[in-house]
């Protein structure tokens, strides 16, 4: 196993690929580092293009903690867009890493973030390309591992024929875990080869190895039960939680792309995990508890975040980020400190929170000023009770009013489309929101030429969620509200010129539905869909739903099960569901009785502002919640630049000097 | 808080202007322009060089490009781009603190305050052409048809949809040699016209005048060596240079 560049070989397909600096590498803050000495070799896979893989903080948090280990190397590897995919076929070339081009298949480990389903054909291409056998059980000790993580490997089923294992949570701690025992291991001489392998990282509750688990189906087509086939490993694989987020401070430099990718900014992630309980979310039950980073924490990562990249924007990452104890604090401080150096800060996601807006002031102080977004998610009050989003139309006449009295031109707001016991009244209720919005913009502004874009997402049950027993809303449902629901604003002539509209159809969303609750028989689909020619599942130009139909359709059904019976039909209580061997922390029973409260439109507050609500997390995974408030204050930023090539320019004190051409 | 406006308080003015002539070499040539302007946004701030803003809500520092790009995928030793400092700051120490900050590959060459218009002291390129796989014979062949020509027009794909270009009549110079057996080195001197006649299409001019028409097997390497006026001699005056074109022969020249 050489770890030879590529490189030569890939450089002259290059002039014929459309953005070929997306494979250059190369990029401000990536490390090349040598081959030979190092003893476990990572390589980290987004499935999914470059522009947009390059940006997750999954990915760069692991390569950065990975690489600080002296004896590992860890590259990375995206999906090649479809014209240097057919070139690499043509001319033999296989998969390579964009930070030395090594063929992928030298690395001993390929770990791949899902952060969504959609990625799953493409993980399918580069193993094709690495040469790496699509399915696990025809892989030798010559392969590398291939482990799964990031949110969707919490129901890893569906792709279990084609990974070696899948970390559940947090990856930095368990990236290193699984680094020792691999190098022990190889250090023994690899006793017992891969088998052995993956049992030392099972048996050590580092991952979860599909093929030490058997599943049982019954007549009915469900799963009768999943059963580990060997003694010596955890019957439940659990996820891994970080704590005391301040002693991982990564990305410590952020990935600085000549691409133009996503997000055009660097972020720092102010706090992991939510417990707002919003019963439709997966990262937020998946990732509990919340756990903050300390004010002068943050304020140091942004700080070497921005003196290491050259960004001019920092997103303040979390899943609620207005909800950090200290979050006043932070726009304020960090403002302050930023005044006057063209950097903006921004907050991804808002509450809908007069607060909120204040806050989006202070970090705009500095930078630029965009549109602010909220996120109501559902269009009446009733259906917000059901997914337990507890905003009233009062407060978001309120926020959105300061927003447009303070000098903001565009809200944008957030909702979902095929919420489970939705109504075309529901949906209708989003109009009037709209129109609302408008009205009361325009009275607080004075002004009419205020616009508020109304984003609709469709609903996808998720895994891990009280809403995965929930039947998906059908894509014929979901598109012909939204047409009701563009044709109502169209009518409504006071306000439509200033009510923008997006939204996309409904038919992606059962084929994300099939991926997110499928069990291991859907991994068939995939495969042929892969065959078929499906890539990019998630570009709407080269996602074909026909495709995954078909596919669907000849797969499913001569077992007796189909692709309405995985997404649209609803989950008994009883019924084993894929993934119910993978431990969460959640309390299954806790989960059943919020979704039993979610059909009685009952809400539930917060825990960390309200007692403990039992959803077991906490005490099966010995943890607890890390918040503030800390009460410490930033310092103003010494005015000594912090690297030596950074040295301020001497003024000079003669007028002009001699030209310096060379 | 009072709202605010896009139409606030003007910025001041730049209190100095610096003109950089830089090189995008290597693996970096697959950057476009927009990439690089993306990349020395970045690494102006990475050097905390004192840069003069426009107004607005979304500031932007004032950086000019100067002329046409080197296409993706082309190399050059001579692009030219200029700042609006905030503070009047030594050229050289400007220099070498942002080529500190830029990655290799993009690497800053010359610095000296901007004095004139820049654009007024450009009408050429040199290119240097690799060409593997293609011998000193065919392509002097190649050359020879064309320049007998008066006028060669080639497609060019733009915004609008395809576009001919006569390649013919921006060539002033073009010049052969070997480097190896196999492959032929072309350097060539073109008139800046619009659309802009780019190494691509002179190959594509050079590729239908043959007979037999001449191929690329191997993917060809194009070098911008330099830009500025053309003299009467072909060759070109350093653009950083005020009065360069009134002083003969360049230090670039074209091999004879």
């Amino acid at each position: 196993m050489s770890g030879q560049s590529l490189f030569p070989r890939l450089e002259p397909l290059l002039p014929r690929v459309r953005k070929p600096v997306q494979y250059v590498g190369g990029e401000g803050n990536s490390t090349v580092k040598p081959w030979e000495p190092a003893s476990v070799r990572w390589c980290l896979l987004y499935p999914d293009a470059y522009e947009v893989g390059l940006p997750n903080q999954g990915l760069q948090i692991l390569y950065e903690v990975l690489n600080e280990q002296p004896d590992v190397v860890a590259e990375r590897t995206y999906a090649v867009l479809p014209d240097l995919e057919a070139l690499l076929r043509e001319h033999d070339i296989p998969q390579f890493t964009v930070d030395a081009h090594r063929p992928v298949g030298d690395f001993d480990i390929l770990g791949v973030s899902f952060a969504t389903e959609l990625g799953y054909t493409n993980l399918l291409t580069v193993l094709d390309l690495a040469g790496i056998p699509l399915r696990a059980a025809d892989r030798s000790d010559e392969h590398p591992l291939v482990i799964a993580g990031g949110h969707a490997a919490f129901n890893p089923e569906p792709v279990a024929d084609f990974l070696d294992a899948a970390v559940l949570g947090d990856g930095e701690q368990a990236a290193l875990d699984i680094t020792d025992v691999v190098r022990a291991f190889r250090a023994a001489g690899s006793p017992g080869g891969r088998q052995e392998l993956l049992a030392r990282l099972a048996r050590r509750r580092l991952v979860y190895v599909p093929a030490f688990f058997d599943v049982r189906y019954g007549d009915d087509g469900a799963i009768a039960a999943v059963t580990p086939n060997r003694d010596d490993i955890p019957a439940r694989p659990a996820k891994h939680t970080l704590t005391d987020l301040d002693s991982w401070p990564y990305p410590k430099a952020p990935l600085v792309p000549f691409a133009e990718t996503v997000h055009e900014r660097m972020s720092v992630e102010i706090f992991r995990g939510c417990t707002r309980g919003c019963r439709f979310c997966q990262a937020g039950m998946i990732t509990r508890p919340v756990r903050e980073r300390s004010i002068d924490t943050i304020g140091a990562m942004v700080e070497a975040g921005l003196a290491a990249s050259g960004f001019s924007e920092v997103g303040l990452l979390s899943l609620s980020s207005a909800d950090h104890s200290e979050i006043g604090e932070l726009a304020t401080q960090l403002a302050d400190r930023y005044e006057g150096t063209k950097t903006s800060l921004s907050l991804p996601s808002t509450r809908v929170d007069a607060f909120n807006v204040t806050l989006a002031n202070e970090f705009s102080r500095n930078g630029r000023r965009s549109g602010l977004t909220f996120a109501p998610e559902g269009g009446s009050e009733r259906l917000r009770k059901v997914i337990n989003k507890m905003v009233s139309e009062e407060d978001l006449i309120r926020t959105v009013s300061a927003a447009y009295a303070q000098g903001w031109r565009q809200v944008k707001l957030y909702f979902m489309c095929g919420l489970p016991t939705e109504t075309d009244e529901d949906v209708l209720g989003i109009a009037r929101l709209a129109r609302e919005v408008i009205r009361a913009g325009r009275a607080a502004s004075g002004q009419r030429d205020i616009r508020c874009t109304v984003s609709i997402g469709g609903f996808v049950p998720k895994p891990h969620t009280s809403f995965q027993w929930a039947g998906q809303a059908p894509w014929q449902v979901v598109d012909q509200r939204l047409q009701l629901l563009r044709d109502t604003v169209r009518a409504d002539r006071e306000v439509a010129r200033a009510v923008g509209f997006r939204y996309h159809d409904g038919r992606p969303s059962i084929v994300e539905g099939l991926l997110a609750r499928g069990d291991r028989r859907v991994g068939r689909v995939i495969e042929r869909v892969w065959r078929e020619g499906g890539r990019f599942d998630g570009w709407s130009e080269h996602f074909s739903y026909e495709r995954w139909e078909r596919a669907a359709a000849a797969e499913l059904e001569p077992l007796g099960v189909s692709l309405d019976w995985y997404t649209t039909r609803d989950r008994a209580e009883r019924e084993v569901l894929p993934w119910d061997h993978l431990d969460a922390g959640l309390d299954r029973d806790w989960l059943w009785s919020d979704w039993q409260d979610a059909l009685r439109e009952s809400d539930l507050d917060d825990c960390r502002w309200t007692p403990c609500y039992d959803c077991g997390v906490c005490p099966t995974m010995g943890t607890q919640i890390e918040i503030g408030p800390t009460h410490r204050k930033l310092l103003p930023l010494a005015p000594v630049p912090s690297l030596p090539e950074k040295q301020p320019l001497p003024e000079k004190q003669v007028p002009t000097s001699a030209a310096s051409a060379s | 808080m009072p709202p605010r406006r896009p139409d606030g308080p003007p910025t001041p003015p730049p209190v100095a202007r610096v003109r950089l002539r830089f090189a995008k070499r290597g693996r970096l040539r697959f950057l476009s322009q927009l990439d690089i302007a993306r990349t020395f946004e970045r690494g102006l701030r990475r050097a905390r060089i004192p840069m003069a803003y426009s107004a607005g809500f979304t500031p932007h520092p004032k950086v000019s490009w100067v002329g046409g790009a080197a296409p993706t995928g082309a190399a050059s030793e001579a692009e030219y781009v200029e700042l609006g400092l905030a503070a009047d700051v030594d050229p050289e120490a400007l220099r070498a603190a942002l080529d500190a900050a830029l990655p290799p590959g993009l690497d800053l060459l010359a610095c000296v305050p901007a004095e004139g218009s820049i654009a007024d002291r450009i009408d050429g390129s040199h290119w240097r052409i690799r060409l593997p796989g293609v011998t000193e014979t065919e392509l002097s062949r190649a050359v020879a048809a064309l320049l007998a020509r008066d006028s060669v027009e080639v497609e060019r794909k733009t915004k609008n949809g395809p576009r001919p270009v006569d390649v013919r009549a921006a060539v002033i110079c073009a010049v052969c040699r070997a480097e190896l057996p196999d492959c032929a080195i072309l350097d060539v001197v073109v008139r800046h016209t619009t659309p802009a006649v780019r190494p691509d299409d002179v190959l594509t001019a050079l590729g239908v005048v043959a007979v037999p028409p001449l191929t690329f097997p191997v993917p060809p390497e194009p070098t911008r060596l330099e830009q500025g006026l053309i003299r009467a001699d072909g060759t070109l005056a350093d653009p950083l240079i005020p009065n360069d074109s009134d002083t003969g022969r360049s230090a670039g020249r074209l091999p004879a």
